[in-house]
């Protein structure tokens, strides 16, 4: 059914459409209206004897859906930036147990400086934590991934991430293909464990082990994101048949074929490049863009496979491993190493900063001319950055630099009269 | 595509215009996306929200540089944020005042509009009187829709009872026709 909601109702729905048993989660901005969303579907009865369990932090969030999961429930939670931090030693417990739990991350910058807007540094922190992350171009792709979530989570007893970005997709209303009740319970199975708690058939989860079996048991987390990289094409394409539109998939290509130029990127960004590829593109520069839809498991080979053929290669992500650059970009080199080809980083929209078409066609024209630092700071002013190390400089106390530069760019006034 | 950039304060309802305004297009057949840029959200902040809308599937995810459309629920922002930024000469601007564009200091600079896309609307006052409360986006809806022809009234009322069922819903319908009239009739 069409409808004209916001991403975080859509997601909403679509997770109730999965029939979970058990949600659990603590709100944080931007998640919040998700789980808001779900708390008055259930209490509405829709989803029967499913149960929501409010928590006192994101800590005890993962922890009851983990405790739900092993009891063999379908159970879900979601959140944000600093609560999935909060949550992190849980989240590697739930992927270490192989438990199929999906959670939903309303992608947001972590702090300090705190910040509420939208970058991908919190899912970033958790890419090697044995979840799966899939990342949503738009809302009906976030709709889209839930639903293949608790198929790809349950199909391999392994937990899924789906990564919505905070605000540009979770607080914006477009418009969306809300599935059928009917058309998902056939898609998505009931949930039937690998494990379970049962007092029937008594099993403990959760031995420690040492180091004689330690990393045969990582190995096997690793074998199974392994899996995944098989199962992932193969459940896109079932969702295709059964509800007529591509979503999903490992990534998705957009006018590569002849391209020189292929930009590289995950969610929502992608459209606005789209735009900026179909632009360029009429003004003759060959550049077409490739969408990574899952970043865990990688897929190293459908990376290199569908950009062996470019010259250059552009990495734009929303992300920065300090001391280091690009997270993502560096992903992307071990997919083409033993190539020559430049992998570009591009560093954009670090904790909400707008990433706009015009910035994008100056830096794809820059890269098509291989004159781009690696990395490059998209929109960076250098000038507030040269005037905060020059006070570093000048004076011992030079005081707190978030403060510092607040009080440097001062307000901004409406330039009339 | 037609883009609007709506500029507000924290509880006056800017988000929720944007939303409302992206559902009467959608029922009306087109494709629309409305999403915020919430400051800290606070009561009083200063708040702006964003509605595009095309005859295809909109991709776009930066926010409003370039208006087509503005519509100003506050005037006591126009010495505090860069209200005006992207708007070009053909663009439709709507304040909410009962004062005159002279009165606001803002003679000089609406004459580089067409008149018929230079609208203001006393909505605070259309809103108290058939809701009770102070709230123009409603309003600023009904004469965004006289002033811009791109989503009819209907459509308007639509979305707003959609959005506030019952009571509430009637009164900012109500004052989103008395503002749409108020125009048309001007």
């Amino acid at each position: 059914m069409l409808k004209q909601i916001e991403g975080s109702q859509a997601i909403a729905e679509a997770v109730a459409l999965c029939r979970p048993e058990v949600i659990s989660a603590y709100p944080i901005t931007p998640q919040t209206h998700i789980v808001e969303g779900l708390s008055a579907i259930v209490r509405s009865g829709k989803l029967g004897s499913c149960q929501f369990i409010n928590v006192e932090s994101e800590f005890a969030a993962m922890s009851a859906v983990i405790g739900a999961s092993a009891a063999g429930a379908r159970a879900y939670t979601a959140t944000s930036s600093q609560g999935l931090l909060y949550m992190a030693e849980a989240v590697y417990n739930a992927s270490g147990l192989g438990l199929p739990i999906v959670m939903t991350v309303g992608n947001r910058a972590i702090g300090a400086p705190i910040n509420i807007w939208n970058d991908h540094s919190d899912s970033m922190a958790m890419a090697a934590s044995g979840w799966i992350q899939l990342f949503a171009e738009s809302n009906q792709e976030a709709i889209d991934l839930h639903i293949q979530a608790f198929r790809l989570a349950e199909q391999l007893s392994v937990p899924v991430m789906v990564c919505v970005d905070g605000f540009i997709l979770t607080h914006a209303y477009e418009r969306v293909d809300v599935p059928a009740p009917e058309q998902v319970e056939q898609f998505l199975p009931p949930f039937e464990p690998v494990q379970m708690l049962d007092p029937r058939e008594p099993v403990s989860i959760g031995a420690m082990v040492g180091p004689e079996a330690f990393m045969e048991v990582r190995y096997l987390a690793h074998h199974k994101q392994l899996q995944a990289i098989d199962a992932i094409p193969t459940l896109s394409a079932d969702f295709a048949a059964a509800f007529g539109r591509n979503s999903g998939d490992l990534v998705a290509p957009y006018r590569t074929e002849d391209a020189e130029t292929v930009v590289v990127a995950l969610g929502s960004v992608i459209g606005s490049i789209k735009d900026t590829v179909d632009e360029l593109r009429e003004e003759g520069m060959k550049i077409g863009a490739l969408k990574i839809v899952s970043f865990r498991p990688f897929p190293l080979a459908r990376l290199r496979a569908a950009l062996e053929g470019a010259a250059r290669v552009v990495v734009l992500e929303k992300n920065l491993a300090l001391g280091l650059g690009g997270i993502v970009a560096s992903n992307v080199r071990m997919a083409l190493r033993g190539l020559r080809t430049p992998v570009y980083t591009v560093i954009a929209g670090l904790g909400g900063r707008p990433i706009t078409k015009a910035s994008l066609r100056r830096v794809f024209a820059e890269a098509a001319d291989d004159d781009l630092e690696d990395p490059y700071f998209l929109d960076l002013d250098w000038q507030v950055v040269d005037r905060e190390l020059a006070r570093a400089k000048e004076t011992r106390r030079s005081g707190p630099v978030a403060e510092n530069i607040l009080r440097d760019l001062g307000l901004v006034g409406s330039h009339i009269g | 595509m037609f883009q609007v950039r709506i500029h507000g304060r924290g509880g006056q309802g800017v988000v929720t215009s944007a939303e409302m305004l992206s559902v009467a297009a959608f029922t009306e057949g087109r494709h629309a996306q409305a999403f915020p840029s919430f400051g800290s959200e606070r009561m009083g902040a200063p708040v702006m929200a964003f509605c595009r809308i095309d005859e295809k599937e909109i991709r776009l995810r930066e926010p409003v540089m370039t208006p087509d459309a503005l519509i100003v629920q506050d005037t006591t922002l126009l010495h505090q944020v860069d209200l005006f930024s992207g708007l070009d000469t053909r663009g439709y601007l709507l304040i909410n005042t009962r004062r005159k564009y002279s009165d606001l200091g803002l003679g000089d600079y609406v004459t580089r509009f067409p008149p018929h896309h230079l609208c203001t609307v006393a909505a605070t006052e259309f809103a108290l009187k058939h809701l009770g409360r102070p709230l123009p986006n409603a309003a600023l809806l009904g004469a965004f829709s006289a002033i811009t022809a791109r989503v009819s009234l209907a459509s308007v009322q639509a979305a707003i009872q959609e959005k506030f069922p019952g009571a509430v819903g009637e009164g900012n319908a109500a004052a989103a026709a008395e503002a749409y009239d108020s125009i048309r009739t001007n």
